[in-house]
């Protein structure tokens, strides 16, 4: 019944796989660089023209390649499961992986190629090459295609099922592709109308303010994109996997409608210290951004009161006993749950970047990726290597190679990740240290930052390592010849008050994007009004790399 | 719908913090004045250091002014990958009120242990304004990627005791 979804969906995740392999080998070399052990002389001779160059591909390759390619592939995956129908129209969702390789290699060439030296954020007037962007483009494009599939699955189960609450993974994953649709609108702007006429030449010049605003109206919503398919798996999948229920069902519901609503008008929090943005807006998008901690809080008590169900169940006795219970051996659930630790420090530094004028204090310091490896790169990234736990097997028909190494790959990720986040946000906060840039060969590194620069090098490496034990793992689960005796079946976790019926406006659709496009109209349209009517067209391209 | 009275509690709480955060951080801003930097002009970034046509345009020497005994001025231009000027000298406890602009692409700046923090972006003036109690050297440093010379870019503001 899945075979095809099955197929797209093991070559959404092989090829995010594949890309983070690449993006993520470069992330140690960058801690080794501050601290003055410079290997990109012998990188050189394989063609890699500059730190900046390695840092392209880090980021562009493991923040918007693996992150989409994966999240498209679970998706494809999920939703015919959730809903027990397979994909209504799997030609478009074959179409948009093809759409989103095209795409890859649209805008890898011209990175190799040291002709797109301008990091994930592309922020004019630096300009890359044309392909570069049209690439990103069409990555963006073929991730709408998939979404149309999930949608046509999704109406033809509706009609079937007249009257039916959705099933919460199907809704939530359906919830992030119209976020994600309505959230890329911007990016979709910003290149099609500015910045690709003027990369081939056809207009002269970008207005890099507005250019931004832009970016960020997407840039922070993707957060949002990377995290909710974590979510996913935390809400309706971990309980299962620690012998649990999901402790509050419609407050999980009305989470995942809340990012919905909330995702997109915030996205000024990244642009507090920029000089064309009014300071009204940006105060209105702070007040926006600190509202949609609620649903994060929420999903911390849900989640872990879900966790304690099960570790209880297990035997745990005691107000914390119960952790000790919890099934610490499976890597799936081990990765999962560490990940979900980092993501609280994240938090509570993510709520710090959001506090407009506390900003100034760490605004484009080490500060910054500090709080994103412990989200993106942790809250996400562990969480998806957890999923990979069953879900590679499940695909392959394979066992997991080895279950010992990916507890030991996510402990080491867990260490790994807290030295080097720590360091990056001491130094970030305490003592100004910009973020992306080659410390090692800046004239005004001071030798106090030193102690902080060798544990965030220490911590970057272990990373390396956990990265490894990953990759030998999922090689060694395909490649071997062994094939599954019981068959695994996707966990999902049953509801622990079902008997409680889910009120309707949880499953609705027409109030909640009523209220998402009013609240984006509100908090985006005076400021876009302002940045568009006050347009000046004047910064020509630079390439400086 | 159902809630767990705990739950109910904690939802609560948490939306009572964010309260607090919000008006501590708003106290902060308008009664202490601990602010982000605000529209200030536009300005033409191909012909903004051109002399005549701007502040950017005149000699490096005369873009630090003081225009009351303890009150200066400066107009810093940013470019690949320099400030100019790259040293600015005041006295200890005066104020200074920066004007910053980018001739090519968009760079950062940050006067380091301080609150100034700003984007410079061509076409912008991004200001603010800081008193320099301690004297001593402090580095601005560029923290936003500008190219492959972006390490280098950095300048100083010496305050003299």
């Amino acid at each position: 019944m899945y075979k095809t979804s099955d197929k797209l969906t093991a070559w959404f995740i092989g090829i995010g796989m594949a890309t983070l392999f690449v993006g993520g080998s470069l992330g140690p070399i960058q801690k080794l660089e501050h601290v003055g052990i410079n290997l990109y002389t012998a990188l050189n001779s394989i063609g890699l023209a500059s730190y900046y160059q390695g840092l392209t591909i880090h980021a562009v390759l493991n923040a918007l390649v693996w992150t989409t390619f994966f999240i498209v592939g679970f998706f494809t995956f999920i939703i015919p499961r959730s809903l027990e129908k397979p994909l209504t129209m799997p030609k478009l969702n074959v179409l948009s992986l093809i759409i989103m390789v095209i795409g890859l290699v649209m805008a890898a060439i011209p990175i190799l190629l040291n002709l797109a030296t301008v990091l994930f954020t592309f922020y004019p007037p630096l300009q890359a090459n044309p392909f570069f962007y049209i690439g990103l483009v069409l990555v963006v494009v073929g991730s709408w295609v998939a979404g149309y599939g999930f949608y046509a699955t999704y109406l033809s189960w509706r009609k079937e099922h007249k009257g039916e609450q959705t099933p919460l993974i199907a809704l939530g994953s359906i919830i992030t592709m119209v976020m994600w649709q309505i959230a890329t609108i911007g990016v979709a702007v910003e290149l099609l109308v500015f910045v690709i006429p003027w990369s081939f030449g056809l207009v002269a010049g970008v207005d890099p303010q507005l250019a931004r605003t832009f970016f960020w109206f997407t840039g922070h919503p993707l957060v949002y994109f990377w995290l909710l398919p974590a979510y996913i798996s935390w809400y309706c999948m971990m309980p299962k996997q620690a012998g649990g229920k999901l402790f509050s069902e419609p407050l999980a519901r009305l989470v995942f409608w809340l990012f919905l609503a909330l995702s997109v008008p915030v996205g000024l929090h990244h642009q507090f210290v920029d000089p064309g943005v009014p300071q009204g807006w940006k105060i209105v998008h702070f007040v926006l951004t600190f509202s949609l901690f609620v649903p994060s809080m929420i999903t911390a008590f849900t989640v872990i009161a879900s966790l304690e169900i099960g570790g209880r169940a297990r035997g745990g006795t005691g107000l914390l006993n119960w952790v000790r219970h919890l099934p610490w051996g499976n890597p799936s659930f081990a990765a999962q749950n560490l990940a979900m630790i980092l993501f609280a420090f994240g938090g509570i530094s993510g709520l710090t970047n959001s506090s407009y004028n506390l900003n100034l204090a760490i605004h484009n310091t080490m500060w910054v990726p500090g709080h994103f490896h412990l989200t993106v790169g942790s809250a996400v990234t562990l969480t998806f290597i957890g999923i990979a736990y069953w879900l590679v097997p499940m695909l392959s028909n394979k066992p997991l190679w080895s279950a010992k190494m990916g507890v030991w790959q996510a402990w080491t990720w867990f260490v790994g990740m807290l030295l080097m986040s720590n360091a990056l946000h001491i130094i970030g906060l305490n003592l100004s240290v910009p973020r992306r840039t080659m410390l090692g060969a800046a004239p005004y590194a001071a030798t106090d930052w030193q102690p902080m620069l060798i544990e965030a090098a220490i911590g970057g490496t272990i990373l390396g390592i956990s990265g490894l034990l990953f990759y030998i793992n999922m090689v060694g689960t395909v490649l071997q010849k062994k094939r599954l005796e019981t068959p695994i079946e996707m966990p999902v976790a049953e509801v622990y008050h079902a008997e409680e019926p889910v009120p309707n406006w949880l499953d609705a659709w027409r109030p909640w994007i009523v209220v998402t496009v009013l609240l984006i109209v509100v908090a985006y349209g005076p400021v876009l009004v302002n940045l568009i009517s006050n347009m000046q067209l004047t910064s020509p391209g630079f390439k400086l790399w | 719908m159902h809630i767990d009275t705990r739950e109910r509690n904690y939802i609560a709480i948490s939306v009572l913090l964010m309260l607090i955060f919000a008006t501590a951080l708003m106290v902060s801003a308008f009664a202490y004045g601990i602010q982000v930097p605000v529209p200030y002009e536009r300005v033409d970034p191909n012909t903004v250091a051109t002399p005549g046509v701007s502040p950017w345009g005149d000699p490096v020497e005369e873009r630090v002014r003081e225009l009351a005994p303890n009150k200066y001025e400066a107009y810093i231009l940013a470019q690949a990958w320099v400030f100019l000027p790259n040293v600015v000298t005041i006295p200890k406890g005066a104020s200074l009120t920066l004007y910053v602009t980018s001739k090519d692409v968009q760079h950062g700046f940050n006067i380091q242990g301080t609150n100034i923090n700003m984007m410079v972006l061509p076409g912008q003036v991004s200001t603010l304004t800081a008193t320099f109690d301690e004297p001593g050297t402090y580095n601005i440093v560029c923290n936003e990627y500008c190219g492959v010379g972006h390490q280098t870019m950095y300048a100083t503001i010496v305050v003299e005791p």
